[in-house]
């Protein structure tokens, strides 16, 4: 007979975990397209009503995101411009009904290479905290994301936070996704930007990932390098280097061709940095 | 702590439930199955649809992806809460607005749109899109959707429900007849009402696009497994198994023969208790594959060994049409231009999937089930489990949405075979990626045409070859073969022309009919040459198009003249003010924008109404019985376009009564004649020509035997009928007049067959009685970098001949239009790869630009009080006029539907790297 467990604290989820395989069922959004019409047969574990789970903090060390936040309380939640992007993916992750459900932990284990939330996390230089009945490891989002629908997670742990770092949370970010229609779509490609700019105007760091064409998204370090310490008014588009996407690896699927990927990223890369470079509209913090 | 059913508490519209269900139990599995809350529809159950969207705590949520534990203590409010005792002032709208058609996504949306109108009453566009953006509708092209919700706030709270009197129905738009059902949820549909004791039946499908299979012991499957009533394979159907739409070449078994020619194909059926099939594993099922050699492309079948055997070259069928020397005239040319054009499997989408159920009534078969061809479903499912057709009647659900893929049986003989096997009643309703493996999609189409013109920019000749792969079995291929080459010139004058086009089998999915047998494929391919040729001469594209349309008088392709009707020329004129100002507005456009180019896009159709040459009847009946009603036997199945309302209006005027005195009977075959498949854009145009005979045919009869004279005019009360003809005024007691089997005083059954005639080896002769005629301009705007489109406008002129409902004219319009674009820009079927709603794509609501419909009204004498059809017609332009859009934007032709991104900006490098 499979089991069911809806624990209401940490502890006694953890403790679950530590005494059998157990599948986490935490927004549902994908559990239930992957079941199908197939009978469950795992044992279910379901953390939604861990209620440390949910919400954003934040702490002297930085902010902190529960695993069981959802899409859209990331997307009102009033943030520091840095998170820009993660809001603006926030609201292109699904549907509202996708992001009234799905949650930022969920989006992280599921490990879609098309995963939404991740670049955006990557710019914030992102940690993931993995929790066991026996430890505690934090793990750098690359670290954690091994490859397509493959992590670093062992038997017995789960997530249970990510953490943005305080030293990540400035400056200002943008998020562009590209997909074929307008709403519910899995993105082509997409990339995230995120720029420091230092007292002279002239960037102090930058931070830039690309999503959607490799198994796992990607840092573009090369590029971050080359835009440290231009001027953050000038044309930043002219740093983007084809070169810059070497270790890019798109396929070829329905979505888009592996060469449309690799040509596509290096312009979505331009358009979001160049708005995360932009001064903001007057209004635009309001929204 | 275990996965039992657990009891949970929580409200639903604000009433306490308690239910027993299993943790992990979808939330629309517990509304629909314990709840019997039928209204929250499944579309998916993987959270693409949105049609299941319910609200929970005040938040929408897919009912389908929310376990039934986490209910506890939550209130849920479904669309069955949305009315409390009247409209909410949303439903109301849509019902105003029309934005229902089919109904079936309608509840999700209400939903959705419930919660937005809570936060912000009077939302902008915007916000409307985003709160809809994830429920699909694919009828309405959303342009109503986004008005109703809009205007929903300023919505009275008392709709106008009141209906046109008598002889003011035809023209008129009130709230369509079937529409209140479709707001309130209580419509229902092929899975809902399904009986608590019917048995579910599971279909064991090929996993391989053509294998061998052999069973293992499916008694040991059968008794290992709980709740198991039969397992059904070939050996068990009592007929001939073999269906298809066409009889001469029927092909396709209910359940395969040892062999299975497509991904997705039929091979067996479990039956089992409901209950236990939540729990079977189909994994397990006792059966042995051997994948075969499968060829998928139709280039490549032409080589392969035949999928049957008596097809050689795979070669199902060919069309053919020729007129004059196209040779000589291309010779003679001062212009030509050729071209290739390639267009990619299209899924129907409809939100429904197919479903419904089967139950034993005495020596009756009864099915209920969706469809768009009641009697074609009664006169296949009886050949194949070997009944009489007397002894199998059909009765139709709701349809959710059919657009040709719900003309061919599905569910219909499996069921059927269940039932009849085990006297129990017998259910299924295809999953999602059941439904896209198993049924027909538009022909994949692999053209090639040549035209000509002279120095005047007149064309003098055009040859077509058009290649469409068929898929595996016939269905309506053998339509598409001989379609396509009667219309493949446009609405033009062609005087010299050969036109081919064939069905070839594949292992593909079964190509049928969807939405314009192939027409919108081939007119991809004349109208962007047309573009070519008007650039080639200079000339501007529309009054090139103009100089070339057919006109009263004109002689097809088919060597038919047609003597009146042809409205071509002013849908065109009719464009002619917005076609200018485009223009204008995307020059300024460009010239100040870099990396982003506006174009602008034409294109035209022509579509006969009915089927090709051959008979296509549809008998109306309409019956007064003793009170004073009047029933309207209405069997054009309504699949969302709105026939329901249509045929009720031109019955009501050409009887003389007001609207409301009409009394809707469905299209069960027990009980309403055949009025014919809901296909070939015929209902409004053959039925309507029926309903009208028939209708007329009473009120004569009546206004006889109340001897009075043919301007008398006729009202209902109670029992009674009261003539009024002039002064004089008679009433008459129907009580006391004798009733026929059926129950009517006075009743009128009439038959109407559209005049055709047969087309020679050469395809000349007149194919069809009416033709209808459009044509659309498309505004968009192409990324330069990105190969991305954004549609800016849509301006649509259609000939309706006479616009019975403007308003259900428009939402077909707008539906069209909304396909069209998916076929141009995002939707491309690949078996084993696209089969749920999130790999294949169709349009959302931020998919569809502003659409500005005009009605052109050039009446056809031969449609009932001018009509013709539209249903088909609405999104042939959309494709080509998109790319001619593109075109115009960048100078780069894509030469392969749907234009992607990756393609759009392939085509645009592969120009920058040429010559």
């Amino acid at each position: 007979m499979t089991r069911y467990a809806r624990p209401e604290t940490v502890e006694e989820a953890l403790h679950l975990l530590g005494d059998g395989v157990w599948r986490i069922l935490a927004g549902g959004t994908d559990f239930y397209p992957s079941l199908g019409d197939r009978p469950v047969r795992d044992h279910i574990l379901d953390v939604s009503a861990l209620a440390a789970l949910r919400g954003i903090g934040e702490t002297d060390a930085g902010f902190v995101f529960g695993a069981a936040t959802r899409w859209i309380d990331i997307a009102r939640h009033d943030l520091p411009p840095a998170f820009d992007a993660l809001r603006q993916a926030a609201r292109e992750v699904g549907s509202i009904q996708i992001q009234n459900a799905g949650t930022i932990g969920g989006n992280l284990c599921n490990a879609s290479p098309a995963a939404d939330g991740v670049p955006a996390l990557m710019v914030l230089d992102a940690t993931v905290e993995v929790r066991s009945r026996e430890s505690t490891r934090h793990l750098g989002l690359s670290d954690f994301i091994l490859g397509n629908r493959r992590t670093a997670l062992r038997p017995g742990e789960m997530v249970t936070a990510v953490n943005v770092p305080k030293r990540a949370a400035r400056g200002r970010s943008a998020f562009v996704k590209l997909g074929a229609r307008r709403y519910l779509v899995i993105s082509i490609a997409m990339a995230a930007a995120r720029i420091e700019a230092g007292p002279d105007g002239t960037i102090a760091n930058a931070a830039v990932s690309v999503g959607a064409c490799s198994a796992v998204a990607q840092r573009l370090g090369f590029l971050e390098d080359a835009l440290v310490g231009r001027p953050i008014d000038g044309d930043l588009g002219e740093a983007v280097h084809v070169s810059d996407f070497a270790a890019l690896s798109p396929i070829d699927d329905v979505r888009g061709s592996a060469a449309y990927r690799r040509e596509a990223a290096v312009e979505i890369v331009r358009r979001a940095v160049r708005a995360a470079a932009a001064r903001p509209a007057s209004g635009e913090l309001a929204a | 702590m275990n996965r039992d059913p657990a009891r949970v508490s929580f409200s639903v519209n604000g009433m306490p439930v308690v239910v027993s269900a299993p943790p992990v139990r979808r939330l629309s599995a517990v509304l629909r199955e314990d709840l019997s809350l039928t209204g929250t529809k499944v579309g998916c159950d993987a959270g693409d649809c949105g049609a299941c969207t319910v609200l929970v705590d005040g938040e929408p949520l897919c009912a389908c992806l929310v376990p039934a534990a986490r209910l506890e203590g939550a209130q849920v409010r479904t669309v069955e809460g949305l009315a409390n005792g009247m409209l909410s002032r949303l439903q109301a709208s849509f019902l105003a607005h029309g934005a229902a058609q089919c109904g079936i996504c309608t509840p999700g949306l209400l939903m959705a749109a419930t919660a937005l109108l809570e936060r912000s009453p009077n939302p902008a566009e915007g916000e409307v899109a985003d709160a809809l953006g994830g429920v699909l509708c694919r009828c309405t092209g959303y342009r109503k959707i986004v008005r109703a919700v809009m205007e929903a706030g300023a919505a009275t709270d008392a709709l106008d429900l009141r209906l046109p009197a008598a002889g003011r129905a035809v023209g008129a738009a009130p709230v369509r007849l079937d529409g209140m059902a479709k707001v309130t949820g209580a419509e229902m549909f092929g899975a809902d009402g399904i009986p608590p004791d019917a048995l579910a039946v599971i279909v064991v499908r090929s996993p391989h696009h053509h294998a061998r299979f052999a069973f293992g012991d499916l008694g040991a499957y059968a008794s290992g497994n709980p709740g198991i009533v039969g397992i059904f394979t070939a050996a068990d159907i009592p007929g001939v198994n073999r269906f298809g739409t066409i009889p001469a070449f029927a092909d396709q078994p209910a359940l395969a023969e040892g062999l299975v020619r497509f991904r997705g194909e039929a091979a067996a059926l479990v039956a089992v208790e409901r209950n236990a099939a939540r729990e079977l594993d189909l994994a397990a099922f006792p059966i042995e594959w051997t994948p075969l050699p499968h060829v998928l492309d139709a280039d490549a079948a032409h080589t392969a060994e035949p999928l049957h055997e008596t097809r050689k070259g795979n070669l199902l069928t060919q069309g053919f049409v020729e007129h004059g020397d196209p040779e000589a005239a291309l010779a003679g040319a001062a212009v030509v231009v050729s071209g290739a054009i390639e267009t990619s499997y299209v899924e129907h989408a409809y939100i429904e999937p197919e479903a419904g159920y089967a139950a034993m009534d005495g020596d009756t078969l009864i099915i209920r089930a969706c469809t768009q061809a009641p009697y074609m479903d009664r006169d296949d499912t009886a050949r194949v489990l070997g009944l009489s057709p007397a002894n199998v009647r059909i009765v139709p659900t709701a349809t959710g949405g059919g657009f040709g893929a719900k003309l061919d049986l599905s569910v219909q003989p499996l069921i059927g075979l269940v039932a009849l096997k085990t006297g129990r009643p017998a259910a299924l309703a295809y999953s999602r990626s059941e439904s896209m493996a198993s049924t027909t999609k538009r022909h994949p189409a692999s053209m090639r045409a040549t035209i000509g013109a002279d120095a005047d920019g007149h064309i003098v000749g055009m040859t077509f070859d058009g290649e469409f792969n068929t898929g595996a079995y016939a269905s309506w291929g053998p339509t598409v073969a001989t379609r396509v080459p009667i219309h493949a010139s446009g609405p033009y004058v062609t005087p010299n022309y050969r036109a081919t086009g064939r069905a070839i089998h594949t292992n593909g999915p079964i190509s049928g009919a969807f939405r314009g047998f192939g027409v919108p494929q081939a007119t991809i391919m004349q109208e962007t040459l047309y573009d070519e040729l008007a650039a080639r001469l200079g000339r501007d594209r529309l009054e090139f198009r103009l100089a070339n349309a057919l006109r009263n008088g004109s002689v097809t392709v088919c060597g038919q003249r047609l003597q009146s009707g042809v409205g071509i020329v002013d849908c065109l004129e009719a464009l002619r003010p917005r076609w200018s100002e485009a223009g204008a507005a995307a020059e300024a456009f460009n010239a100040a924008h870099d990396g982003i180019r506006r174009g602008v896009g034409i294109a035209s159709c022509w579509y006969g109404c009915g089927n090709t040459s051959l008979p296509n009847p549809s008998t109306m009946k309409i019956g007064l019985t003793a009170d004073g009603a009047l029933v309207l036997h209405q069997g054009a199945i309504d699949i969302g376009q709105g026939s329901n309302t249509v045929i009720a209006q031109i019955a009501a005027d050409a009887l003389g009564v007001p609207l409301a005195a009409i009394r809707l009977e469905s299209g069960d075959t027990a009980i309403t004649p055949d009025a014919g498949k809901t296909s070939a854009s015929r209902q409004t145009f053959v039925s309507g020509r029926a309903a009208q005979a028939a209708a007329s045919a009473l009120r004569e009869t009546l206004l006889r035997f109340a001897n009075v004279s043919d301007r008398a005019a006729i009202d209902l009360a109670p029992g009674k009928l009261v003539i009024r003809d002039g002064e004089a005024t008679r009433s008459l007691d129907l009580s006391v007049l004798p009733v026929d089997a059926d129950g009517y005083v006075f009743s009128a059954t009439e038959s109407y067959d559209p005049p055709t005639a047969p087309l020679d080896a050469k395809g000349q002769g007149s194919p069809y009685a009416v033709y209808g005629y459009g044509a659309q301009i498309v505004e968009l705007d192409v990324d330069l970098a990105l190969g991305t489109v954004r549609l800016v406008r849509i301006s649509a002129a259609h000939d309706v001949g006479r616009a019975i409902n403007p308003l259900l004219a428009e939402g077909q319009i707008e539906g069209g239009i909304a396909q069209g674009i998916g076929l141009a820009l995002m939707e491309e079927y690949v078996p084993g790869r696209t089969e749920n709603l999130h790999d294949y794509l169709i349009p959302t609501i931020g998919d569809v630009p502003p659409i500005d419909t005009i009605l052109v009204e050039v009446p056809d004498p031969e449609g009932p009080f001018g009509a013709k059809g539209l249903g088909e017609h609405v999104l042939i332009p959309t494709a080509p006029a998109i790319l001619n859009a593109i075109r115009h934007a960048t100078g780069v032709l894509v030469t392969k539907v749907p234009a992607t991104p990756s393609r759009v900006l392939a085509a645009l490098r592969a120009r920058e790297s040429g010559p």
